[in-house]
């Protein structure tokens, strides 16, 4: 064998034995918790593994879905929760209490059930402007009138000032499960084909300029927005849909991720075919992150069988906020938990879980 | 997007690429080392090596900003930051980086308050706008960063703030090189030279490279086309028997450099006579230091430091990686013990790093993933 050889012989021994160091369970070494911890990356799973499930898993909540699939008196039932934390408060294109609305609505959605009822929790800081509250209710009323669901239950709680940042939200939310249709990530197989419902990145990038840190202006605005209309729409055209996300914390990327290790298999991305407008693009190019990772709040990944790809793709594009959906990737067998991006450049590489939240290169 | 779509075209990246495989020569190895950690991270993002013919390798050089900061300089700046009133600021990158007792977000998480910023300038506009607070901004980086710092500290003496500090950690790139260029270890065929650092000191400072080493340097932009280009360039060289410094990225880099910014790091600061770097050990003359005139900014001089000087762990060969010596996987602790999420050496870090970009974007079987993406 040649040196060459070996030296491949070696690498992929090393690389084989990375993986299986990768698929054994996660330890939370970190004796407090930090900012990554909330990112959605690999730190936020290690943290729900080694804390969460291991003291309150139980079939349902080990699935880790957007949402549980219950049973009661009969009915399926999706039953999800989500907490807003977002600064600041108000950016170009909505307000966390739109966000609130639309997130858990979404996260009902794409588990395949039709949003109904939602409960908000309020945390809210010593000082915090009446007026500002007003603003943010009325958006989620806005909200959950466009979405088609009520607002039935709540909570108010104040905090000294210092103890929260001006206001945060929590929703939970109630639906029930579409008849017939089963979504799974786990369900995912080689073959499928990847789809996303419109441009990528733009609540993320929005929020990160909109914090006035940055100094650069861009023309985009969040794409926070209710997509039960579409999964209906969907659902209907579809009906063997094989799962859908909700892209938000993490991005595109992390769905992907999440898909690659549930299912088993591998994703392949072109890169050349995921919609990013170029304010976002730009912007993303000038901080060195990757629009993959960014957060949306309006967009899904949705994963199809092949002979449906094309059916899910023109009833995506015709439905309202959905016309620049596109097929951005497939399905393959190996290497299993792996995503992969075929780049613009022409060459492969691996799209991996973020530890943290995207951090902007020195230079 | 303009000037960005240009230098990402794959058609032009396959007729590069056709011309470098028919200059390189059966039988023959290649070795060229990118020394910037922007090139690495370029390389792996953009899968450039799926271009190269199997006979040209690509060694990650010392050129990754946090990749070099030794654990005691990181031990410091929490140990300033732990003081009262002190808000310690750095570029995101630092906020990983593992140092004797943990990183910054770590130390976030117990009793600090260390922020990102994106520039100096952001840190300097906090000091303004919270006189109450005592603003130190850990400066990092190679001449690229350096001039930021520069003007920063001359602005802040300009208004007269008291209460903004630079923790000074900056480095120069040339003994870097030079103590690859002399370690006995390496064999190279040539070097991608740093185009944002040339952007500042010019072109010439390498000349010594070829002349005193005969070894080939081309100046590289930051676009995979820039590389793939710069390779072939470095290959012409080589197959024409010459031996010279040669600059790609003639668009950015004037042969020069930057005579206003050069000018701002030599009023802020000077040469130490020494620096620790990561992996590297001391380097005679390779970092900088605020000068006399800037004593009241030096948070060196102004907070009393501890100093202490932290041996990087047994397992880490991140001083290997960082000469080019071990490709990452070889490190024996490479994507077991030593991970993005529990970084143990630096080059793990930062995206520049080149552990964590082949981790991140290159750790797979290429023969897999060409079936797969046949499939």
């Amino acid at each position: 064998m040649s040196v060459a050889h070996e030296q491949v012989a070696h690498e992929q021994q090393v690389l084989a034995r990375i993986e299986r160091v990768r698929r054994g369970s996660a330890r939370l070494r970190e004796q407090r918790v930090t900012m990554a911890h909330g990112a959605g990356g690999k730190a936020t799973q290690t943290l729900v593994e080694s804390v969460f499930l291991r003291r309150l898993g139980n079939p349902v909540l080990d699935r880790l879905e957007d949402a549980a699939e219950l049973v009661a008196g009969g009915a399926r039932l999706a039953f999800t929760t989500d907490s807003y934390v977002v600064s600041p408060l108000f950016f170009p294109g909505g307000n966390i209490g739109d966000l609130a609305v639309n997130g858990t609505v979404n996260d009902l959605a794409v588990q395949g059930a039709t949003p109904m009822f939602l409960s908000a929790g309020f945390i809210l800081e010593e000082g915090f402007a009446v007026e500002h509250l007003e603003r943010i209710v009325a958006s989620m009323a806005e909200a959950a009138a466009a979405a088609g669901v009520q607002v039935v239950t709540g909570d108010t709680k104040v905090v000294q000032r210092g103890g929260a940042d001006g206001c945060y939200i929590n929703t939970a939310g109630i639906g029930t499960m579409v008849p017939g249709v089963h979504l799974s990530i786990a369900s995912v197989r080689p073959g499928d084909v990847v789809l996303v419902s419109g441009p990528v990145g733009e609540h993320g990038v929005t929020v990160m300029l909109a914090r006035g840190e940055l100094n650069i202006e861009a023309d985009v605005t969040s794409d926070t927005a209710p997509l039960s209309g579409m999964v209906a729409a969907l659902l209907r055209a579809v009906p063997g849909v094989r799962a859908l996300r909700d892209a938000t914390r993490g991005g595109v990327a992390t769905v992907l991720n999440e898909i690659a290790k549930a299912a088993d298999v591998s994703v392949v991305v072109d890169e050349v075919a995921v919609p990013v407008r170029p304010p976002v693009r730009g912007t993303a190019e000038l901080l060195g992150i990757d629009p993959l990772y960014v957060a949306c709040e309006g967009r899904m990944v949705a994963v199809v069988g092949p002979d449906d790809a094309q059916t899910a793709l023109d009833t995506l594009r015709s439905h309202p906020g959905g016309e620049q959906a596109a097929i951005i990737g497939r399905v393959a067998a190996d290497p299993p938990g792996l995503v992969l991006l075929n780049t613009v450049f022409g060459g492969t590489r691996i799209v991996d879980l973020l530890v943290g939240d995207p951090l902007p290169r020195i230079c | 997007m303009r000037y960005v779509d240009e230098f990402r075209d794959a058609d032009r990246a396959r007729a590069l690429a056709s011309r470098i495989a028919r200059l390189a020569e059966p039988g023959r190895e290649y070795k060229f080392m990118e020394v910037c950690g922007g090139h690495t991270h370029t390389i792996y993002k953009h899968g450039l090596e799926d271009y190269l013919p199997e006979n040209i390798t690509l060694v990650h050089g010392p050129g990754c900003p946090v990749c070099v900061i030794p654990m005691g300089r990181v031990d410091d700046a929490i140990h300033i930051a732990r003081q009262p009133g002190v808000l310690m600021t750095s570029f995101g990158d630092m906020m990983r980086v593992p140092g004797g007792n943990g990183s910054f977000f770590d130390s976030n998480a117990r009793d600090t308050n260390i922020r990102m910023v994106y520039s100096p300038l952001d840190a300097l506009a906090i000091a303004r706008d919270r006189p109450e607070l005592r603003v130190v901004f850990m400066a990092i980086g190679f001449e690229t960063t350096a001039p930021s710092t520069a003007m920063t500290l001359l602005r802040a003496k300009a208004e007269g703030l008291r209460n903004f500090f630079v923790f000074a950690n900056h480095v120069t790139i040339i003994p870097a090189i030079k103590a690859i260029l002399d370690s006995p270890d390496l064999r190279l065929d040539g070097f991608l030279g740093p185009g944002h650092v040339s952007t500042v000191i010019g072109c010439r400072p390498y000349e010594f490279i070829a002349r005193d080493y005969g070894k080939p340097v081309v100046v590289a932009g930051f676009e995979p086309l820039d590389i793939l280009q710069s390779i072939y360039l470095l290959m012409l060289q080589l197959s024409q028997g010459r031996c010279a410094v040669e600059n790609q990225y003639g668009r950015v880099v004037p042969w020069d450099g930057n005579p206003i910014a050069l000018r701002a790091i030599t009023q802020t600061m000077r040469l130490r006579p020494y620096f620790e770097w990561r992996g590297l050990g001391f380097i005679t003359s390779s970092a900088l230091r605020l000068r006399e005139e800037f004593a009241a900014f030096d948070a060196e001089q102004v907070f009393e430091l501890p100093g202490l000087r932290v041996a990087d762990p047994k397992s880490c060969q991140c001083g290997e990686v960082l000469k080019g010596v071990l490709k990452p996987w070889e490190c024996k602790v490479f994507g077991t013990a030593c991970t993005p999420e529990t970084p143990i050496g630096t080059c793990m870090v930062s995206p520049e790093g080149a552990c964590a970009a082949y981790y991140n974007f290159g750790r797979f079987s290429r023969q897999r993933v060409r079936e797969a993406s046949r499939a």
